[in-house]
Parts: C-alpha cells; sequence; structure tokens
C-alpha cells in the first residue's frame, strides 16, 4: 500500500516537474497565449486603444456570466470541428488546410434540407449526413492529388477552399436563394434545427454533438488499429511502410475523416446557429468565413490532441465571443479582427520549440518548487500540490 | 475578339503577374536554402498595407520600400525562429497568415472604415502604351528571373545558397555558417514578396481590402513547385497563372456575361491545381527543404 503510494506521489512529482519546467505541451500553449496577448495589447496600444480595458470587456463578454458562457460555447462549436479536420492530417503527417473549403461546402449541403419535408429530429439527423458526406467528398480530390501524383495537400487544399468559396457564393444565389429576400439562402426548416439548451442564447445542443465527435475520434486514434496505423504514418511513414501499413489507405483515411468533420461544422452553424438559420452568400458568408482556418489555430493550441482541442477551442471560442462584445464597448471600440491578430500571434509563438526554453527564469523557479515537493519524501500525502 | 482586345489582355496578365512571379521568385531562394515559408500570403497582406500608409504619408517610391521593408521584416522573423531556434516552419508559416489578415483588416476597419485608398498622387507613374498603363515594376518582374537565375547557377555564393538547402552537413564543414545563408535567403525572400505586396496595392489595385492577396501567396507557392526551382520556369509560371487572373478580370467587363463572374473567379485556381497536378512527378526539391539544421 505505501510502495502504491510513493508511487503514485512520484508521479505527481514527475507531472509536476514536466508541468513547471515547461517540457510539459500545456504549458507551452499557455505561454504561447499569454505572448498572443502581449503582442495583441501592444497592438492595441499603438493603435490607441486602452488595451487593459479592451481584455477586461473581452473577459466578461467571454465567461462573465451564463448568457456569456453560452455565446463562448456556441462559437466553440464549429471551432472543435474544423480544428479536428486539421489535427487528424497533422497526426497523420500532412498539413490539410481544406477546413475552410470544405466546411463551406458542408454548409451549403446543410442548407438543402430547407428544400423537402421530413419529420423532426429525422430532418436534422438527414441534413447532418449531406454535410458530412459533401465535406468528405470535397477533400478526396485534394487526397488523390497527393497520393497519386503528390502534389502538396497545401496548395491543393488551398485552391479547392477558393473553389469552394465561389461555388458556394454562386449556389446560394441561384439554387437555394431565399425568393423574398435576395442577400441569404433559404432557411433551415424548424423540424431540422438544433433544439436550444439556453433560453434566450445561440447555445444549441449542437455543441454536445462536437464534443461528442471529438471523444470519438480521440478513441479512433488512440484506441483502434486505424488509429495507430494513421499515427504511426504520421511519426515515420517509412517505418510504417516496413511495419506493413498502406500508407495511401491512412492519408485518405484521415483526409475522409477531416472531411467528415468540416462538413460537419458547416452544419452546426447552419442548423444550429439563431437567429437566421441561413447563408448569406452575397455578403461573402459572415458567420462561415474564417471558422476552418481558425479551426487550426484551435488545434495546434489544443496541441492536436482532441481532448486538448476542446479545451482550446473554449478559450478561442470565449475569444470571439467576448471579441463581439469588446467592439461595442462604448468609449473603447475595438475591431474584432483584434482577435485574429490575437491568434495568428498565438500560433507563431507556438511555432517555436520549447518556447520556455527563453524564459530561463521559470524553468529555474520550476526546478526550485520541484525538489522543494520532492524532499518530504516521508511526509504524509499531500498529493493536491500538482 | 479584336487585336485591342488581345493587347489589352495581354497588359492584364502582365499587371496580374508581377506579385506572383516576385512571390514565387522569393520563395525560389527561400526553398533553395532549405526553408519553406507558406506565410508568403500573410507577407503580401502586410506589404500591402504598411505600403500603401507609407505610399500616402511619403509618396510612391517610399511606399514601395515600405513593403520591401516589411516583407523583410517578416523573412528575418521567420529565419530567426525556424533557422536558430529550430522552429517548425509550417505552423509558423501559417501564424504569419492568420496574424497578417486580422492584423489588416484590423487596421484598415480601425483607420478607414472597411478599405484604405491609396492616393492618386502616391500611385506609381505609369507608362500609357496600346496595352494599357504599365508600371516600371513589371519590368522589374521581368528581370528579376534572370538576376536570381544568373546568381544561383553562376555565381559562388549561389553554390553556397544551394548547398545549404541540400545539404547543410557538408555545407557547415565546408565552413559555411549554415543559419546566417537561410537568414539571408528568408530575408531576400520576404523582401520581394514585400515588393509584390506594395505593387499591388501602390501600383496596380490602388486599395487595400482584407481580400487584397486573394490567394496570390499559394498560387505563387504552386509556381515555384511548377518551375522546379528554375527561375526562369517561374516566370513563365508566373505570366500562365497572370494570365487566367487577366482573362478572368476581361470576362467580368463583357457586356454579355457568358458565364456566371463566380465560375470565372475560380478560373485561376482550377488552373493552377492543373498545372501542379500534371507536371509534379518531374520535380525534385532540395534534400534538406524544410528540415531545420542541427550540428550533431
Amino acid at each position: 500500500m505505501s510502495e502504491q503510494e510513493t508511487r503514485n506521489q512520484s508521479r505527481l512529482v514527475r507531472g509536476a516537474h514536466r508541468t513547471l519546467t515547461g517540457l510539459h505541451p500545456a504549458v507551452e500553449s499557455l505561454l504561447a497565449a499569454i505572448v498572443g496577448l502581449l503582442i495583441g495589447a501592444a497592438l492595441m496600444y499603438l493603435w490607441g486603444y486602452n488595451p487593459w480595458k479592451a481584455y477586461w470587456a473581452l473577459f466578461r463578454g467571454a465567461y462573465g456570466g451564463s448568457y456569456e458562457w453560452a455565446s463562448t460555447l456556441a462559437r466553440a462549436t464549429p471551432l472543435i470541428l474544423t480544428a479536428l479536420t486539421f489535427s487528424i492530417c497533422v497526426r497523420a503527417g500532412m498539413f490539410n488546410i481544406g477546413a475552410e473549403g470544405q466546411m463551406f461546402m458542408g454548409a451549403i449541403a446543410a442548407v438543402c434540407v430547407a428544400l423537402f419535408k421530413m419529420p423532426a429530429g429525422i430532418h436534422l439527423i438527414v441534413g447532418l449526413v449531406f454535410a458530412l458526406i459533401v465535406g468528405a467528398a470535397w477533400s478526396i480530390v485534394p487526397a488523390l492529388l497527393k497520393i497519386t501524383r503528390g502534389v502538396s495537400e497545401v496548395i491543393s487544399t488551398i485552391m479547392f477552399n477558393w473553389i469552394a468559396v465561389f461555388l458556394a457564393r454562386y449556389i446560394s444565389r441561384t439554387a437555394l436563394v431565399d425568393p423574398s429576400h435576395a442577400e441569404r439562402t433559404l432557411r433551415i426548416p424548424v423540424t431540422a434545427r438544433f433544439p436550444i439548451v439556453v433560453r434566450g442564447t445561440d447555445f444549441s445542443y449542437a455543441f454536445f454533438l462536437s464534443v461528442f465527435v471529438a471523444i470519438v475520434l480521440y478513441f479512433v486514434l488512440w484506441h483502434t488499429t486505424l488509429g495507430y496505423e494513421v499515427r504511426a504514418a504520421g511519426l515515420n511513414p517509412t517505418a510504417a511502410r516496413y511495419g506493413g501499413i498502406r500508407n495511401k489507405r491512412t492519408m485518405m483515411v484521415s483526409f475522409l475523416l477531416g472531411g467528415v468533420t468540416a462538413g460537419l461544422a458547416g452544419a452546426t452553424i447552419i442548423m444550429g446557429m439563431p437567429p437566421s438559420y441561413a447563408a448569406f452568400g452575397p455578403a461573402g458568408f459572415p458567420e462561415l468565413v474564417n471558422v476552418g482556418f481558425d479551426g487550426m489555430a484551435v488545434a495546434m493550441v489544443g496541441r492536436n490532441h482532441p481532448i486538448g482541442i476542446i479545451a482550446a477551442a473554449v478559450f478561442f471560442g470565449g475569444l470571439t465571443a467576448g471579441g463581439r462584445v469588446m467592439q461595442l464597448y462604448g468609449s473603447n471600440p475595438v475591431p474584432l479582427e483584434m482577435v485574429h491578430v490575437v491568434m495568428g500571434a498565438i500560433v507563431i509563438a507556438l511555432s517555436i520549440p520549447e518556447l520556455t526554453r527563453l524564459f530561463p527564469i521559470m524553468v529555474g523557479e520550476g526546478k526550485r518548487v520541484v525538489n522543494a515537493l520532492r524532499r518530504p519524501k516521508s511526509a504524509p500525502k499531500k498529493g493536491g500540490s500538482a | 475578339m479584336s487585336w485591342g482586345d488581345v493587347l489589352s489582355l495581354l497588359g492584364l496578365a502582365l499587371k496580374a503577374m508581377v506579385p506572383i512571379t516576385l512571390t514565387a521568385i522569393g520563395e525560389i531562394v527561400n526553398e533553395t536554402a532549405g526553408l519553406f515559408n507558406i506565410g508568403l500570403e500573410g507577407i503580401l497582406l502586410l506589404s500591402a498595407y504598411a505600403g500603401a500608409l507609407g505610399a500616402n504619408a511619403a509618396g510612391p517610391i517610399v511606399g514601395l520600400l515600405v513593403g520591401l521593408g516589411v516583407g523583410a521584416a517578416v523573412g528575418l522573423l521567420f529565419a530567426v525562429i525556424n533557422a536558430y531556434w529550430k522552429g517548425t516552419q509550417m505552423v509558423t508559416g501559417i501564424g504569419i497568415n492568420l496574424f497578417a489578415a486580422g492584423f489588416v483588416a484590423f487596421g484598415v476597419i480601425s483607420g478607414s472604415a472597411g478599405a484604405l485608398t491609396v492616393l492618386p498622387t502616391a500611385r506609381v507613374a505609369k507608362w500609357s502604351t496600346k496595352m494599357g498603363a504599365l508600371s516600371p515594376l513589371i519590368l522589374v518582374a521581368l528581370l528579376m528571373p534572370f538576376l536570381v537565375h544568373w546568381f544561383i547557377k553562376r555565381t559562388r555564393a549561389g553554390l553556397i545558397l544551394k548547398a545549404t538547402g541540400e545539404m547543410p552537413e557538408a555545407a557547415d564543414v565546408a565552413g559555411i555558417n549554415v543559419n546566417r545563408v537561410r537568414l539571408f535567403a528568408a530575408v531576400f525572400g520576404g523582401a520581394l514578396a514585400g515588393l509584390g505586396g506594395a505593387y499591388m496595392s501602390i501600383d496596380w489595385i490602388g486599395s487595400v481590402t482584407k481580400e487584397l492577396s486573394a490567394g496570390r501567396g499559394f498560387i505563387a507557392l504552386a509556381t515555384v513547385v511548377f518551375s522546379g526551382l528554375n527561375p526562369l520556369l517561374a516566370l513563365l509560371g508566373g505570366f500562365i497563372f497572370g494570365f487566367f487572373q487577366g482573362l478572368a478580370e476581361w470576362v467580368k467587363t463583357l457586356p454579355s456575361k457568358p458565364i456566371p463572374f463566380e465560375f470565372v473567379t475560380m478560373l485561376p485556381y482550377i488552373v493552377t491545381l492543373l498545372v501542379v497536378s500534371g507536371v509534379i512527378g518531374r520535380v525534385r526539391f532540395p534534400k534538406a527543404l524544410g528540415e531545420p539544421y542541427k550540428r550533431e
């Protein structure tokens, strides 16, 4: 029993050591987030805004109460899904930048449910299935180009994003246009909308769908043969091939899974976001645009791990939800775009390996704390320190 | 289609070619040295914005120089992170793109309600020809590939550049400072992309919006793939992509509207895909491309 206890404690100490001396990925993400927020503050200051007031408005707008939390989780919903798109492919060793385009196509596919009638519930599911099939279909061509012709997925998916944007615009102003409102598509019928969780907010059950998909993908990636093959091919394609893994198959599978989640992301926006429940094509899809690209930032901050992604998406969803409050904040209206500046700065900071090395004082302090923890080995269990 | 139409189409193609070619040449220098910078799109956007601000304040020459400087500065940041700190090049590039998209939109919205217009006096003086008003920067874009080709193929410094991309270990043993060579390459590449960006705002389009770059940085990447790191082929590739962008512009102005404009706007991207997937098999890239160099 006591041996068990010491082992537990040493594991805790080891965890604390990793966390405090900066080898832990979560700490790197946190540091990068701080660096990004500081850069954002510096830019706001240079442009004549008060960064302290702006961040305070942002924070209160994101996490200040139940309404704000609902708004944050609603914004996090599609981000989780597009982040999964990016991270599955990173796990398989590829940079799939196509979430944006696949999401646009998924959203357009979801709007198609407005063309026919069905009982409630089934209608919603049919829309989701449409969206995920179309999202996956949009990812097939870049995957095939990569597998058969060796075309870099970075280039092909970006080109597909642009094609998707213009195709979606065309469809939304022709086949799916609302006859009485030329600026938007048909609205999703009530039978195919996600029910709202908290009345008066835009927090719908779509959030739970996203979390469910993230958890399913966690199990697929870490607890199935398929997931093992995908990760092995990503870590070392040559070794994986000698180990009998068909790399082309894993590439295709990860692209398709990515397309499925991106397509669902588009559907959750269109079918789960009150009050419009429609796509605004001629205005350039303000409700959809950039969710795919923001998802990449979410994936990197979440360390390409489904569970980390949920946490990162709540952070970025909070930035977006709070940013909407920030831009209306009386004397100090900072444009919403500031949020993207912060995201970009966070990603740049994240690309620096072992960011913590740049903060040697922190590492030194961390080591000191860990040593202090380690010394009283015989002391009664006080494991809560980590 | 009359003779005048052909000339004006050619003029549009030449104008659209400039940013793509300049950016592609910059990326060729980067990739020859072993750095893969996908942040070009962001550099184009940032330098277009900074260049427009500079030009409005102090004239077109200053504007172009500011664009050049901003591009070089982003290149420097990229090199410091990826040559000296051994970062992940792809992630830095994505970060630069996200940052630029947010920053330019932020600047444009907080400064000037959605679009920053370059003053007529701040725009580059042009020669009027039968192909429309052409800017001197078209000449720069036409000459730069030859210059860089000569530099890489015929000079000792060019050989050093290639060595750092092909086999940094050997270059290191031969007494070359690999990281410093990569730093220079990234700064030069960033500066060229910056010039291309400043050209877009000051010279060609005359205003800055958040969609200004419209994927041109990635089309330039595709041009690099098409060229197989040969600057002269990059000039050809840049012209092909420029031609299809010009064609899209030209079809949009036709009174009869034979195809919906969305499909015309898609054209350059579809052509990029087709060209890249057609040529890819025979292209060989530097061995150490995208890998940080660590001494053992």
